[in-house]
């Protein structure tokens, strides 16, 4: 029962990008098409989630052990630039295709703060180990709803007529603010 | 020589204004667009943590440019990290300190300033190819462009959302709570860019 609480949370009610605003660097950059978000989406799922878990172990038996938890900014984002390097290998012998449609993204998702800020926030909420990665999954869940909403209407927006000081960006951060309002609906379901 | 060394101080001059209009991080490159959203519910958080993180932007570009010659060119970004995961160390454990109640209300945003594409983007475009003192000047024009980016953001805000500014209310009860909650933060910063894209248009 609390992890579908912990699910449907971080999923719907306090979506990571819309309402906690974490993650919007690729959330704006890479949102152009569905298909390259979805290998955003996938990508971020599996650093995010292995990137909770090491982190996690890292801060109860390192840090915490040893009481440098002020050493945390540091391990943790060491430890997140480590792991994307090692998916950027994976993916370069698995799926070239995917890797160069990813292009520069990548290695960026090592300042995606949306995967430092989940590690931090599961050690700031005191879940247990289990709670923080199912924590991770629903989190890169809703990053990748998100992403792949915001794709599908950026694909229309192509198609329209926007006055010419709205095109590009602007249009994309209007947009997002009507999704974040209709995201606003589902607050007090938890 | 007199003409040289007025070139200098006028290149000096443009590299730190720079960051404030033309190539200002948030309105212009459409970085460190997180925290932007994130804490500007208030004109001092906004100011806040633009401050917080131009003091790790200057540091860190300074460090940079004076150890740029020492790292191996495959290793470079880990130590920039390093090296910026430090100062924010540093910025939070100050903050903490001294100021609590801006430490609370900027939360998780604050040992976030390290993936700020901001500060790395600088340390990698800039003060790792120039030396320490352009370097300087560089993260303290790019980190006060930043903070006005922040300030204006939030002073809307706070305007629209709250009725007040600086926490000083000019009306009676609530404002617009829109602009406090997420959807206000995407819709504000779009319009913003709107109105910035039209003046910049009729200036040039």
């Amino acid at each position: 029962m609390e992890y579908i609480i912990i699910i449907i949370s971080a999923i719907f009610v306090n979506n990571i990008v819309l309402s906690k605003f974490l993650g919007i660097c690729p959330f704006i950059g890479v949102s152009g098409k569905v298909e390259t978000s979805l290998g955003m989406a996938g990508a971020v799922l599996f650093v995010m989630t292995i990137a909770t878990m090491v982190t996690y172990l890292i801060q109860v038996y390192i840090l915490d052990a040893l009481g440098i938890s002020f050493m945390q900014t540091i391990t943790f984002i060491l430890v997140i630039a480590a792991l994307v390097q090692l998916v950027e290998i994976i993916l370069k012998k698995v799926s070239p295709s995917l890797y160069a449609a990813l292009g520069i993204f990548l290695p960026l998702i090592t300042t995606n703060c949306a995967v430092l800020g989940v590690a931090i926030m599961s050690v700031q909420q005191d879940m247990n180990l289990m709670e923080s990665v199912v924590f991770a999954i629903a989190n890169s869940i809703g990053f990748g709803l998100a992403l792949v909403l915001f794709a599908g209407i950026r694909e229309q927006l192509e198609l329209t007529d926007i006055p010419v000081p709205f095109r590009g960006v602007p249009i994309a951060f209007v947009v997002a603010g009507l999704l974040a309002m209709a995201f606003m609906g589902f607050a007090g379901i938890v | 020589m007199i003409t040289s060394e007025k070139k200098i101080n006028m290149s000096q001059l443009k590299n730190f204004t720079k960051g404030f209009i033309r190539e200002n991080p948030v309105f212009a490159l459409f970085l460190g667009l997180c925290p932007t959203l994130g804490v500007t519910t208030s004109a001092i958080n906004g100011i806040g943590m633009g401050m917080a993180t131009t003091f790790v932007l200057v540091m860190s570009n300074l460090v940079v440019s004076v150890v740029k010659n020492f790292i191996p060119d495959k290793v470079r970004i880990p130590a920039f990290i390093v090296i910026i995961a430090s100062f924010v160390t540093i910025v939070q454990l100050i903050m903490q300190a001294y100021v609590p109640s801006l430490f609370e209300a900027l939360g998780l945003f604050i040992p976030l300033i390290v993936v700020n594409c901001v500060v790395l983007g600088r340390a990698e475009a800039f003060a790792s190819k120039n030396n320490p003192g352009s370097s300087v000047i560089d993260g303290l024009g790019m980190g006060l462009g930043f903070t006005f980016a922040l300030g204006l953001l939030g002073s809307v805000r706070e305007i629209l959302g709250s009725g007040s500014i600086f926490n000083i209310k000019f009306i009676e009860g609530d404002g617009l709570l829109i602009f406090i909650l997420s959807p206000g933060a995407f819709l504000a910063l779009g319009y913003l860019i709107v109105i910035i894209n039209k003046l910049s248009k009729k200036g040039s």
